[in-house]
């Protein structure tokens, strides 16, 4: 097996005292979609956060295109190939929907996606190009998270609580995109907490519990029983 | 077998308690062993205590950065003078009324001012101390812009010779230098403390406990305020002169206090104590440098709040663990023998 | 007439206040950084003026050329050097630091040029001036500094709302962590707002020791008078910044009328005034 595009070995990551990883390994292969599961506080967003950059205080390995992420700032992360859309949106309420695109690709990585390409994606976006992103509805919030995280042309989308707080008719949209977005080699780590619809697009799921990996495999590998003991540690 | 038992003093802090109450008998009774110059000093060194002190709980517990506390100095000053030349009050007096006065003048000045967040609050109330500064100097029958006097008969009245209005006056300045100590240390002790302390680490979080943050910011703000007036009239009972421009001074009232609680180490109760005393020891070292002194100052100031934000305090606690005047829990661990 | 003129020539000196305060509500929107020593750059730039001019007899305008550049270089010097490592959630430090950078700017003019106060000399711009109708004179040099600040406005509006530069300002203004997964590197994105401050501070420093007598205590009432157009024009909104500078400029020149001592009073009330009728300024942001 050829060596994979994100290796996470060994990592250790704290919020102040509190440690919310504890010896932490993933492997990431080009073009995968993992899902990430786990209850609430098991560290998946952390994961995500240490991967993108943000959290300063972790030890480890983080090995990107064989390159040691450890000590690389995030803003210097994203021009390398990983991209993180984060929970809640984040998106920038100053700037209008196109803008919040335009500064998503602020790092110039050349590929498939520019503006145009995320409206032909989400063409409501395209409609209200020129509105501030604060006038956009709770999906097509997310839809432009997605599209600002894409317009660096990422090899590694990191996908943060894609369904949280979205109507189930909107989620069941985003998804249906989802193929859309992750097709062209592009390689995506979700963390979901809709879990059954997160195994029915992944490839391969890890699931976490406090701060630890307790389950990880081909979604089809396990029962329900499994996998709902490795969520709740029963 | 352990148990856990909650206190708030350890041993040095009752070491420290003992030894602050010998001290200050010992400088209470300084009219009887000092001279007329070193009572001066340790006068003064008292008002800036005071000073450092208040200005500490404005900014450090309270969060309330203000860099207008010459507005209170001034203001009190100003009122020991008009209540002593034209009510004919006694002196000491007039102190606490000038508190009073000042207190009821804050509270219209802080619904102004509180509308200011974090920084821009500083200047509001840089901006309300020159207006102060602006009105007083318009008033003619204080002197306006050039200032007045207090006649020597009101200094007569107060007491007949001079070594007793020294020492009046130098008891006045102890008591308002221990007392704003002890206020600030039984305030943080109290309820009020706590809430302070809760505000300073989540202002969102307090809300939500329940706790009334801006009625006790607001009390802070007067208490601070009414105590600075009578350090303020203070300053000018001593001076005998008072004139707009050395009343309100930025540079004499705020800027060297500041640089005392940031050099000794802000939100600290002892912080303010040691800046103060720091402060003096440098000036005695180094006042003739002038304009050189206050450079080094500044320099000094800006490199404690970049290496070090809470100050030579901050540090030496940190290293040791230690607090001379706690006012925080602390959980010591018994062994207990059984 | 005569009130008409005043109103006019307040308005003219409003548009310095503008240049004071525009850097300090830039910086404020990018890095809600509250610069205390804002008015002693401004006084340091004049006194930078004065000395690029005593040593090659540059025409104060001309001087522009090495002191804007000079101060932009500063201030980004500052942000990376010192600036950035106060900022934080705590409002303190950057507070306390640019408060001791203030008090060591004053002592520092006072050792190098003592307490004498000094004026740029712009020859014939100076004193010319044209009537626009009969009692009502314009002065050339007044009349640029209020064209410079509007242009100052307008170039900052352009460069904000519609550039590269000017969305990541924005953007890490929002939300200084995101901003970061965007490729933004925060700091290096306050040191150009700082510079940014710093090149209109130079301008204002320039306009200012032109129009009257300088001394190295002047800067701190150049800070209140940029705070209080920025308060009186709404946080976050340099057009308002511009319409405070003018406001405060009137209010001052018709205080001044009424009392010479009245002058800088009146402005203060005026903005007190505001500040308990209409604490969140005239044009506050959000309609864009």
């Amino acid at each position: 097996m050829s060596e994979p595009l994100l290796s996470v070995e060994g990592l250790d990551a704290f919020h102040g005292d509190a440690q919310a990883l504890t010896s932490l390994d993933l492997t990431l292969a080009r073009g995968e979609l993992l899902a990430l599961i786990g209850a609430n506080g098991a560290g998946k967003s952390t994961l995500l956060k240490c991967v993108a950059g943000l959290v300063k205080n972790r030890r480890g390995a983080i090995r990107f295109k064989g390159e040691d992420l450890l000590r690389i700032p995030a803003f210097e992360i994203v021009a390398k190939g990983i991209a993180l859309v984060p929970e809640g949106r984040r998106l920038f309420p100053s700037l209008s929907v196109e803008e919040n695109l335009l500064i998503g690709g602020k790092v110039g990585r050349p590929g498939l996606w520019t503006t145009a390409a995320v409206y032909e994606l989400f063409p409501v976006l395209r409609d209200k190009r020129h509105a501030p992103s604060t006038s956009l509805s709770g999906g097509q919030q997310q839809m432009l998270a997605i599209g600002r995280g894409l317009m660096s042309n990422p090899d590694i989308l990191l996908l943060d609580e894609l369904s949280l707080g979205l109507a189930p008719v909107v989620i069941k949209q985003i998804y249906e995109l989802l193929p859309k977005v992750v097709g062209n080699g592009l390689s995506v780590i979700l963390v979901e907490q809709d879990v059954k619809r997160a195994l029915s697009v992944a490839d391969r799921f890890m699931c976490m519990l406090e701060g630890k990996v307790s389950l990880e495999g081909k979604p089809d590998a396990f029962t329900g029983e499994q996998i709902t003991s490795a969520y709740f540690g029963t | 077998m352990s148990t856990h038992h909650v206190t708030r003093s350890t041993m040095l802090s009752r070491f420290a308690l003992v030894t602050a109450i010998a001290l200050v008998v010992l400088l209470a009774a300084a009219p009887a062993w000092a001279s007329t110059a070193t009572l001066r000093l340790i006068g003064e060194v008292m008002i800036y205590l005071a000073l450092a002190s208040l200005w500490n709980l404005l900014a450090g517990y309270t969060g309330l950065v203000s860099v207008g506390q010459q507005a209170y100095v001034g203001f009190g000053g100003y009122m020991l003078f008009t209540l002593a030349i034209h009510a004919g009050m006694h002196p000491l007096a007039a102190i606490p009324a000038a508190g009073i006065a000042a207190a009821l003048v804050s509270i219209p000045v802080a619904k102004l001012v509180f509308r200011l967040n974090g920084a821009y609050f500083a200047i509001g109330t840089w901006v309300v101390a020159e207006v102060f500064r602006l009105v007083f100097a318009q008033m003619s029958s204080l002197g306006g812009g050039s200032g007045s006097s207090l006649p020597i008969t009101i200094m007569k009245e107060m007491a007949g010779s001079k070594a007793m209005r020294e020492s009046l006056i130098y008891w006045a300045a102890l008591m308002l230098g221990v007392g704003s100590v002890a206020f600030v240390y039984m305030l943080l002790r109290s309820r009020i403390g706590l809430a302070l302390t809760a505000i300073r680490d989540s202002e969102t979080a307090s809300l939500s406990l329940g706790i009334a943050i801006p009625r006790i910011k607001l009390a802070v703000y007067v208490c601070v305020s009414a105590a600075t007036a009578m350090v303020g009239s203070l300053i000018f009972l001593q001076k005998l002169r008072i004139a707009p421009d050395a009343a309100f001074s930025v540079n004499d009232w705020t800027v060297l206090v500041i640089f005392m609680v940031v050099i000794g180490g802000i939100g600290t109760i002892e912080g303010p104590i040691i800046g103060t005393i720091l402060f003096f020891i440098l000036r005695e070292f180094l006042a003739d440098l002038g304009s050189i002194y206050l450079m080094i100052l500044g320099v000094l100031a800006i490199v404690i709040m970049v290496i070090s934000p809470k100050g030579i305090w901050g540090l030496v606690s940190d290293r040791l663990g230690i607090s001379l005047l706690p006012v925080g829990y602390r959980v010591e661990t018994r062994e207990d023998l059984r | 007439m005569g009130w008409i003129n005043i109103v006019i020539q307040g308005m003219l000196v409003g548009g310095l206040y503008a240049l004071f305060a525009t850097g300090l509500s830039l910086i404020f929107g990018v890095m809600r950084l509250v610069n205390i020593a804002h008015g002693d750059l401004i006084i340091g730039a004049a006194y930078l003026a004065y000395t690029v001019i005593q040593l090659t007899g540059l025409h104060p305008l001309a001087s522009l050329v090495v002191v804007v550049p000079a101060a932009a270089a500063f201030g980004y010097g500052l942000q990376l050097g010192i600036l950035n490592r106060t900022l934080d959630k705590d409002i303190l430090p950057p507070l306390l630091v640019t408060f001791g950078l203030s008090v060591i700017i004053q002592n520092a003019l006072l050792e190098i040029y003592s307490a004498d106060s000094r004026k740029l000399n712009a020859g014939s711009l100076e004193i010319g001036s044209f009537s626009l109708v009969p009692g009502i004179d314009i002065g050339y040099f007044p009349l640029l500094t209020f064209l410079s600040a509007i242009a100052v406005v307008w170039a900052l509006q352009v460069l904000l709302f519609h550039s590269p530069a000017g969305r990541a300002f924005r953007a890490v203004s929002d939300d200084p962590e995101v901003s970061q997964l965007m490729g933004c590197d925060n700091r290096r994105v306050y040191a150009w707002a700082m510079a940014l401050s710093m090149a209109v501070v130079a301008m204002a420093g320039v306009f200012l020791a032109v129009r009257a007598n300088f001394d190295p205590f002047m800067g701190p009432s150049r800070l209140i008078f940029g705070f209080e157009a920025v308060i009186i024009g709404g946080l976050g909104n340099l057009w308002g910044t511009l319409a405070g500078g003018i406001i405060l400029g009137v209010a001052q020149a018709v205080g001044a009328q009424i009392d010479p001592g009245w002058q800088v009073l009146a402005g203060h009330l005026v903005f007190l005034v505001i500040l308990a009728v209409r604490p969140q300024g005239l044009f506050p942001r959000g309609v864009t």
